[in-house]
């Protein structure tokens, strides 16, 4: 099932191409809805570095039993505010304080891998393309999302990267744009260690902005057989009457 | 059957079953484009249902219209099918419609004694048009928001300022707001009892002059002594079992989508739509959904005279209004593409690749090329209507065969 969709995809892949714009270029996250563990390390990314500032409104704790955890284990490791486990994953954080600290207030992240095209590739890039710009009031700014307004809240684990520039010429104008980013001072993780963390949080994020993803595609498999057993006998059934026509 | 007795001398049950299914007679050569005007009313049925139940979840309120679908979405028991069935069907809706339209064009449909059945036709589509756009506001994201914003703004573009106050009118606010969801919704959850009259009425006048075929022939021309169409056979049985088959066939790749490719990479459910609307944030790039997108090139390639945006307005209506002119622009002696001449079939494959590629330019960012290339585009999508009186009079037919071919 999964190659055919594959060859599905690629048939109208022009169609999606051609709804995108970014230039910009983005690693692949390759992440596996189907690994509850990534998902479940993902999630405690995200209520650790993540949830300071942005909301998951539309997700319940309590749907994280669906990957493999406990209420107990939830409560325990996730809900660090308390609450009930049927709670949505909301701040404390109110949008007009938010406004008034980070100039617009940070977006609710229930949807955000849908938002943008290939949102999983998106995701992990832009959460590995931080560099020191001192320009940029939190002193950091990102080749994937230019001049944004978050601060580089996983640089303890990544550590500090700078920009390599190179020159592009313009006709007769000589522009400096940034080639590649480069590690100048390391964090707690490795390069490899953090790749994988930003790619469980990722795994965890696309999980939340459509939970029952997987469900649907194990249903829709046996939607189709059945569809497949109809059509015969529908066929079967427009033979025999018409046998008789023509 | 007494009970049917019973019911015969009081509503004529035997006699509409009979004149409307068992004794109507319909062309025995049906092909494949033929199952497209079961399918519009299969989608229409589809609509209207999983419609009434995400009605019972959704809140038309500005402030709570978002999070209702996402709750829909997560919370609501099955939920997430009925909206994928819904935001799909819309697209199968048009995409179903697209294919039934082209069918009347390929054999004629539209000829006399067809033209009222073509214009109910067109009305249903204008009905759709409006139905899908006041729809595709209810999930309150950015590009629902916006492309609301945008198209009604067109109507502030109308002449003698008359514009504006009809643009505040239809918003009943000054900007989309609060006041434009909640009418939108109203409007709706209506339209589409309006779409099945309308679809009612376009059955009573395809049954008063009988369906057209892939060879354009009048069936009713040659009967046998008990006056029923030598080339006829009863709708049902022979259409009913086949047409099950056909929305077999249609199901699957309906459920294909809406299990394993419910976005249709952007083109169904657009990704900006997955963020609230948000009247402070202009997106980038403002882009209907696919099946307005052909208009919205033509509205895009017309520039502006005398600092307003009318005659981009007026092309894209005339766009419209153009096709309930075709039965009396179609000056040919046959119907059927089968016996019309090469003038017609490359006029045809012309008008077939200017709407696909003007709805392909409407998804585009406009670049001064591709207004361009829009405005070349729009001007042989009219070409087709307005020479057509011109091109299918010079066109060289072949002769129509007494009865329909297999």
């Amino acid at each position: 099932m999964k190659k055919l969709i594959a060859i599905l995809s690629l048939a109208l892949l022009p169609l999606s191409a051609m709804a995108g714009g970014g230039e910009v270029h983005l690693d692949e996250a390759n992440i596996d809805l189907a690994n509850h563990a990534a998902i479940q390390r993902g999630a405690k990314t995200f209520v650790n570095y993540c949830m300071g500032c942005h909301s998951a409104q539309y997700f319940r704790y309590s749907k994280l039993t669906e990957v493999g955890l406990t209420e107990q284990e939830i409560k325990d490791n996730l809900m660090l505010g308390g609450g009930k486990i049927r709670d949505q994953m909301t701040i404390a954080m109110s949008p007009a304080d938010a406004a008034e600290w980070f100039g617009a207030p940070p977006p609710d992240l229930t949807l955000i891998a849908r938002v943008k095209h290939d949102g999983a590739d998106w995701l992990y890039s832009y959460l590995r393309s931080f560099y020191v710009d001192d320009s940029r009031p939190m002193g950091v700014n990102n080749t994937v999302f230019p001049n944004v307004g978050m601060p580089h809240v996983l640089a303890d684990l990544q550590g500090v990267q700078k920009a390599v520039y190179k020159e592009v010429k313009h006709g007769d104008k000589t522009e400096h744009v940034v080639d590649h980013l480069e590690l100048v001072e390391p964090g707690s993780m490795t390069p490899a260690e953090y790749d994988a963390t930003v790619r469980d949080l990722v795994t965890f994020l696309v999980h939340v902005s459509e939970p029952m993803k997987l469900e649907r595609q194990r249903l829709g498999i046996w939607v189709l057989l059945f569809l497949g057993v109809l059509f015969v006998l529908a066929y079967l059934l427009k033979k025999e009457y018409w046998k008789d026509i023509h | 059957m007494s009970l049917i007795n019973w019911i015969d001398e009081r509503f004529p049950l035997t006699k509409v079953w009979n004149e409307h299914l068992a004794q109507y007679y319909a062309p025995k050569n049906f092909n494949f484009w033929y199952f497209f005007g079961s399918l519009a009313m299969l989608v229409l049925v589809n609509q209207i249902v999983t419609g009434l139940w995400l009605a019972m979840m959704y809140k038309p309120d500005a402030n709570l219209a978002f999070g209702s679908v996402e709750y829909i979405m997560r919370d609501v028991d099955w939920g997430w099918l009925i909206r994928y069935m819904h935001s799909t069907g819309a697209s199968a809706f048009f995409l179903v419609i697209y294919l039934h339209m082209f069918r009347g064009l390929m054999y004629g449909s539209y000829r006399k004694p067809r033209e009222l059945l073509w214009i109910i036709g067109v009305i249903i589509y204008l009905a759709m048009m409006a139905t899908a756009f006041m729809g595709y506001l209810l999930p309150w994201g950015q590009m629902s928001y916006w492309g609301a914003q945008v198209i009604v703004n067109l109507f502030a573009a109308f002449p003698f300022g008359i514009g504006e106050p009809l643009s505040i009118w239809i918003r009943g606010d000054y900007v989309i707001s609060d006041a434009t969801l909640n009418r939108f919704f109203a409007l709706h959850f209506v339209l589409p009892f309006v779409l099945a009259a309308l679809v009612f009425l376009h059955i009573v006048a395809l049954h008063k002059v009988g369906s057209n075929n892939p060879d354009g022939i009048e069936i009713k021309k040659n009967k046998d002594e008990n006056g029923i169409p030598l080339d006829g056979i009863p709708f049902h049985p022979y259409y009913s079992v086949k047409d099950i088959m056909g929305v077999v066939v249609f199901i699957a790749l309906f459920a294909a989508v809406v299990f394993f490719w419910p976005d249709f990479g952007g083109l169904f459910l657009e990704p900006p739509n997955f963020e609230p609307a948000n009247p402070l944030k202009t997106p980038e790039h403002i882009a209907p959904v696919w099946y307005f997108t052909p208009f919205y090139a033509m509205l895009r390639a017309v520039p502006p005279m005398f600092g307003s945006q009318f005659p981009g307005v007026v092309v894209m209506f005339a766009a419209i209004l153009v096709m309930f002119f075709l039965p009396w622009l179609d000056r040919s002696p046959v119907k059927s593409i089968r016996y019309k001449g090469l003038l017609f079939k490359i006029a045809l494959a012309i008008f077939s690749v200017s709407f696909v590629v003007l709805a392909w330019l409407g998804m585009q960012p406009a670049t001064p090329g591709s207004t361009l290339a829009a405005q070349i585009f729009t001007a042989l999508y009219f070409a087709f209507f307005l020479l057509m009186p011109i091109y299918t009079k010079i066109d060289k037919t072949k002769p129509v065969p007494e009865r329909v071919t297999k």
